[in-house]
């Protein structure tokens, strides 16, 4: 072996740039095979992904009664009484399931990586479910990593939301379930403010140089500087276009403007006042107005606009628990449940139906655009999901943003 | 040793050893004693290695991010000196002022807690171990609360108009403070061994040969001390210059990171980074190794080596 792989067959390339398709990956695969008799010095191939070369593990449902949930920071219904999550418990008093919880994601980047050796050795990660963003969502189903589910045996799913039911990432929902969706936007303590923000411009004033804190992944914070700059993020956009948002990040991080790009943590920076602003995400920002009983925590959509993604639950390609998984991927799915977890997490909620069941908790928060959003309401303040990028875009952009995260 | 091989010995041979053979025999006792911690060290410490070392020459393969193939490219080591070079300063930067201050902080207390200390010695040594008590990651997020902007420190500072920058975290000073913090125990502990292990008499000779303070100091207790403060420098330097907590959660995004950092990042946060990550985590252990042999060589007593 030489110390750098030589550039493979052209036309392998081209394939491997494609957004992989199942059919585009056995291809590629089969095309490979050839190439490398041909080329005896030509890197081997990578294990062919895909449920097609996917063995299920035996599902042990039945005799261990346990579920294990991986999930983010605040993002399930919690008492502080009790320090219990009040519809877990009822899930497992209902179905004798042990549900265990875990607020083990941090961001999509960090928790993957850490997993995925281990997930492709199909080795055991201790969870039956793990709850990703869109994009991470489409690269470990493309990657294999996860089980196909059963709708059949999910009747509640029905109830999802029409737009969330074909996504492009996951065509008809074979593999992944919506767990919650939610806005990107500024949030901010009002009152230490001393104003309201009402776009992008008002978070790099002056008077808040340094405490700043935005968000550790460039679909969210990158994003929404794109849309400042008018760039329509739901639609193709250029290298350069996105390159222009990472450069103004970059010097704002630079010029000390920005603190900390952070994950789900940058919460604490919110709580101890070392942050005034950031580029957060909905919810975090209800539940921490909740929680310091403090209604000067703000959250808006910028003029320019805001970003909706979806976290998705999926069940590891080697948990033997997937019965149970879907158990309680059917009970959130439940109108009552699934509003009970909204009136606590403030974000919006996938499932049709618990608009009504929220009118009995809570009839302000039914009529709430951060948990129940009219399709006018999106279209209104211009709230766009980021666009699917290739494979190869998104190694691209990650490592560029990286560089700008100082990774 | 004499002893051990002949218990040994004697459980596995009812008869009685001949006399030429218990030395054979012994040598066998002798590996058998080491066989667990051998063991240990193999499957727990040499295996990885060679694994991280493997892992360290793989190449990311072409348009599949986040898979690898075997292979020996050197290139990994060449990326992660020459794009991360800056980390590799600052890392062994804030761990030699992190020893620095330790040793600082620590020497006096030593001293204070093997001469002085009287019947306080032991809440003084309470003192010291307390804080293993709790987590060490805590202990830091404590700290970022501590010295946060609206926390006592930085206002008190602000307010006397003794912060340039307006706050601490997210600072190098704070990165420092932290691993000085973090590691002081491990300073205070071997110096103070080593100072209580001292013989009384032979600093009070100083004092009979006219010596005077200051120089009985500088001639007589510190070289007595001189291993302590060896291992205690070794134990603060070579875990804070891998130290990645301090410089994540005191630290800011770009100006404060160590090596540990970039390591963590090309793990977790990078796709494809797992070759770079194990080359930097060598070519710091490699640095490390070469420093400390250095520095044993040129300060280190015989009973380091």
């Amino acid at each position: 072996m030489t110390s750098k792989p030589p550039p493979a067959d052209p036309m392998l390339r081209r394939l491997a740039q494609l957004t992989i398709s199942r059919r585009g990956l056995l291809g590629a695969a089969g095309l490979g095979a050839a190439a490398t008799g041909l080329a005896a010095c030509a890197p081997p191939l990578p294990p062919a992904g895909g449920p097609a070369a996917v063995k299920l593990p035996t599902d042990r449902s039945d005799t261990e009664k346990v579920v294990r949930w991986a999930n983010w920071t605040a993002y399930l219904d919690y008492d502080e009484g009790t320090k219990k999550y009040p519809t877990l418990e009822a899930f497992i008093a209902k179905t004798g399931i042990k549900a265990s919880y875990t607020e083990d994601i941090e961001d999509n980047d960090s928790y993957v990586n850490k997993v995925a050796p281990q997930l492709r050795a199909k080795q055991d990660i201790d969870r039956d479910i793990f709850t990703l963003t869109d994009w991470m969502a489409a690269r470990v189903i493309r990657d294999g990593m996860v089980q196909p589910l059963d709708i059949i045996h999910m009747p509640n799913v029905g109830a999802m939301l029409e737009p969330l039911k074909d996504v492009s990432f996951d065509p008809g929902r074979t593999h992944s379930i919506t767990w919650q969706s939610g806005f990107a936007g500024i949030g901010y303590n009002k009152a230490k403010v001393g104003r309201d923000l009402k776009s992008l411009d008002d978070l790099w004033a002056d008077d808040l140089k340094g405490r700043v804190v935005v968000l550790s992944e460039f679909r969210d914070t990158a994003a929404l500087i794109m849309q400042q700059q008018g760039v329509d993020i739901s639609n193709p956009f250029t290298k350069v276009q996105i390159e222009k948002a990472f450069a103004e990040v970059d010097k704002r991080i630079s010029d000390g403007h920005i603190r900390r790009v952070k994950g789900n943590s940058y919460l604490e920076d919110l709580k101890s006042g070392n942050a005034l602003a950031g580029i957060v995400w909905s919810g975090d920002l209800f539940i921490l107005r909740a929680e310091t009983e403090n209604p000067d925590w703000q959250f808006v959509i910028p003029e320019s606009g805001g970003t909706l993604w979806s976290d998705n639950m999926m069940v590891p390609i080697t948990s033997t628990h997937r019965k149970n998984a879907m158990a309680l991927m059917n009970y959130y799915y439940d109108p009552a449940v699934a509003a009970k977890v909204a009136a606590y997490v403030n974000y919006i909620c996938p499932v049709q139906g618990a608009q009504r069941e929220m009118e009995k908790i809570d009839p302000e928060l039914a009529k709430s655009p951060f948990i129940f959003p009219s399709a006018d309401y999106i279209k209104q303040h211009n709230i766009q999901g980021f666009r699917a990028l290739s494979p190869a875009e998104d190694a691209e952009y990650s490592a560029a943003w990286a560089k700008v995260v100082g990774n | 040793m004499t002893a051990l091989a002949h218990t040994a010995g004697a459980g596995t041979h009812a008869g009685g050893p001949a006399p030429g053979q218990g030395r054979r025999r012994g040598g066998i006792a002798a590996y058998l004693l080491l066989l667990p911690g051998a063991l240990w060290l193999v499957l727990f410490f040499l295996l990885p290695l060679i694994q991280l070392f493997a892992v360290s020459l793989q190449s990311g393969f072409p348009g599949y991010p986040g898979y690898y193939y075997r292979d020996v490219n050197a290139g990994n080591y060449l990326t992660a000196i020459t794009q991360f070079a800056g980390h590799f300063g600052r890392s062994l930067l804030y761990a030699g002022l992190a020893t620095f201050f330790a040793f600082v902080l620590a020497y006096p207390l030593a001293y204070a807690m093997a001469f002085k200390a009287g019947r306080w010695r032991n809440v003084m040594m309470i003192a010291v171990i307390a804080p293993f008590f709790t987590s060490f990651i805590l202990r830091t997020i404590a700290w970022r609360q501590i010295l946060a902007d609206e926390g006592p420190v930085a206002r008190v500072l602000n307010t006397l108009h003794l912060l340039p920058g307006g706050r601490i975290t997210e600072t190098w000073v704070a990165v420092v403070a932290g691993l000085t913090y973090n590691f002081l125990p491990f300073m205070v502990l071997p110096i103070y061994a080593s100072l209580e292990r001292a013989d009384p008499k032979v600093i009070e000779a100083g004092g009979d040969l006219y010596a005077n303070g200051f120089t009985t100091f500088r001639t007589v207790t510190l070289p007595v001390s001189l291993p302590g403060v060896i291992a205690g420098t070794l134990l603060t330097f070579i875990p804070a210059a891998g130290d990645y907590v301090n410089a994540e959660l005191l630290g800011s995004d770009r100006s404060t990171k160590m090596v540990g950092n970039v390591i963590e990042s090309q793990f977790f946060r990078v796709l494809g980074g797992f070759p770079v990550a194990a080359a930097l985590s060598f070519t710091l252990m490699a640095l490390i190794l070469a420093m400390v042999f250095v520095y044993v060589r040129r300060f280190g007593t015989e009973e380091l080596l």
